[in-house]
């Protein structure tokens, strides 16, 4: 397996603030990769360097085989990005939009396969004015897959979303990863990422502070689990052992039993504390 | 899967497949940008039908002619208001809609695609040309029917209007395209664009003939491009009788071709210089 995305040692500075400082990120060809961090850490800073929006101002990148810092044609054909703000094209039509953006590419999905994709066939004559929130982002899916790209960029892409089109959506990004795409996504929504993402990294303060699957990452699968029941609560590696003995203290059921694990937002809030 | 299938061959032709000319994409912005114009029903009166609403009022209110060279005051005003036409589609609709494209997303979304950014430009151009050349259509058809303005006959004076009206439009644009950097957002943009572009109109001789302002009015609007295009095309439409009429007794062509490719260039220069693909808060 080759690598999407290689990037070493990147810096970038703002004035007096240092916004990524010496960041290392491997992605594999055909993973959906999750970027997690708190507003401020870098994060967008290294997807714009990423994208070919912005400059660096030390390191090494390259993405889909090219210095992202010298963006040619050939490799904007390659690459598709799903902005996080946009309110353009207001004045068109779904199907015009989608249309003409398809005469960019040397080599397009047809138009109305990809506004089928997105689900947004029935408003494909619509302006793009008219549309709820949760539409138009789909229009800005579809403007970013529309030229059969081999990496995908989502910013954010369910922010506002209402939970079922957020599952949409979802099943959206699981077609397109299964066609091999793959997948850069940002996002505050850590369902999102445990759902979506093969693995996961948490930037803070201009690094990467963790990498790993969902499951493992920042020692997940190996953290204690906690066991509570109506009178008491215990910290433990062998929570089965645990809910045994009770069961046995309680001759059967144990009431309010709960056994949780850490979640992923657990783990994450350990990882951006300002002090770790 | 089929799907993994079809995607993997597609892969393999756009490595073969060329990237759409530059020319191509620049017509398919043009006809873009002109659908976008002709929908949004405030741009359209805000710059087009402006020039068309005040040459029927002015038209209408002031019916005289000029002292003793038969030429009236309508027809005056369809000369002047064809330049004011020609400089509000590119100046102020560019300045206005470039800044607008940037605050709502479309030129990072664009600069994102593999399209040529010179037809990005192209589509702009194509879509100043359409509004020009409309409005300039109407403008003399309305001076023709209501104020019996006679079109001219020789060649040489189409031969002046072509060249009056390339020159004008491309530096209007240039100047629009440089202009649209200066608006902190699209909301500010109407108002710091179109402030500079009314007070030019009022000393540039569009509305108030030269002959009532002050020499350093007169000084201030020399250096800008509108007084020299309304000029030009003065001396298309009014013919040799109104060249009585301008200060220096003559319509100065040479100076007019002069200064307006003065502006061409300068317009390009700047728009190389400053031109920004972001927005402000994008940094």
């Amino acid at each position: 397996m080759t690598n999407a995305i290689e990037v070493r040692g990147l810096t970038k500075r703002y004035g007096a603030t240092q916004a990524v400082a010496g960041l290392d990120l491997e992605i594999e060809q055909g993973e959906v990769f999750a970027i997690l961090g708190p507003n401020g850490a870098g994060k967008s800073t290294t997807v714009e360097i990423l994208e070919g929006y912005r400059s660096r101002d030390s390191g090494e990148v390259s993405v889909l085989g090219v210095d992202p810092a010298r963006p040619t044609r050939q490799w904007r054909s390659r690459v598709g990005i799903v902005l996080q703000t946009a309110n353009d094209a207001a004045e068109l039509s779904v199907r015009e939009t989608v249309r003409h953006f398809a005469g960019y590419y040397p080599n397009p999905h047809d138009p109305d396969e990809v506004i089928a994709k997105v689900g947004l066939t029935e408003n494909a004559g619509k302006r793009v004015r008219q549309l709820s929130g949760g539409q138009r982002r789909r229009v800005d899916v579809a403007l970013g897959i529309i030229g059969s790209p081999e990496l995908l960029f989502l910013d954010e892409p369910t922010t506002g979303f209402d939970p079922e089109a957020r599952r949409q959506f979802w099943e959206l990004i699981e077609g397109l990863a299964h066609d091999g795409t793959t997948i850069v996504l940002t996002t505050h929504y850590l369902d999102e990422a445990e759902a979506l993402a093969d693995r996961v990294a948490v930037i803070a303060r201009g690094r990467i502070v963790a990498e790993g699957t969902p499951a493992t990452l920042g020692g997940r699968h190996t953290a204690k689990a906690q066991v509570t029941w109506a009178d008491g609560s215990v910290e433990t590696d062998t929570p089965t052992k645990t809910v045994l003995e009770l069961s046995r203290r309680f001759d059967g059921e144990i009431p309010g039993l709960t056994v949780i694990r850490p979640t992923l937002e657990d783990i994450y809030l350990r990882l951006i504390e300002p002090s770790a | 899967m089929t799907e993994t299938a079809t995607s993997a061959t597609a892969r393999k032709a756009s490595a073969a497949r060329p990237l759409p000319s530059t020319l191509r994409l620049g017509l398919a912005r043009g006809a873009i940008e002109n659908k976008t114009f002709f929908r949004e029903k405030d741009a359209v009166i805000f710059t087009f039908s402006f020039p068309i609403i005040l040459l029927v009022l002015f038209g209408s209110i002031f019916s005289g002619d000029m002292e003793g060279t038969g030429i009236t005051v309508s027809q005056l005003y369809t000369a002047g208001l064809i330049g004011a036409g020609v400089m509000g589609a590119g100046f102020q609709n560019l300045g206005i809609g470039i800044a607008g494209d940037r605050d709502d997303g479309t030129l990072k979304r664009l600069a994102g695609t593999p399209m040529p950014r010179t037809a990005y430009f192209i589509g702009k151009v194509i879509n100043v040309l359409v509004i020009a050349s409309l409005e300039t259509v109407i403008l003399l058809a309305i001076g023709v029917y209501m104020y019996d303005l006679e079109l001219p006959s020789a060649v040489s004076s189409w031969v002046t209007f072509s060249w009056v009206f390339l020159l004008g439009v491309s530096g209007a644009a240039l100047l629009g395209v440089a202009a649209s950097s200066l608006p902190r957002s699209a909301k500010s943009a109407s108002a710091v664009i179109s402030m500079p572009f009314v007070v030019l109109q009022f000393i540039s001789g569009v509305f108030i003939p030269f002959t009532q302002l002050p020499t350093w009015l007169i000084d201030i609007s020399s250096i800008f491009p509108l007084k020299w295009m309304c000029q030009g095309f003065r001396s298309v439409f009014l013919g040799d009788a109104g060249a009585a009429l301008e200060l220096t007794k003559s319509y100065e062509l040479d100076r007019v071709a002069l200064v307006l490719a003065a502006w061409l260039i300068g317009g390009l220069v700047l728009c190389l210089t400053t031109f920004r693909w972001k927005g402000r808060r994008d940094g």
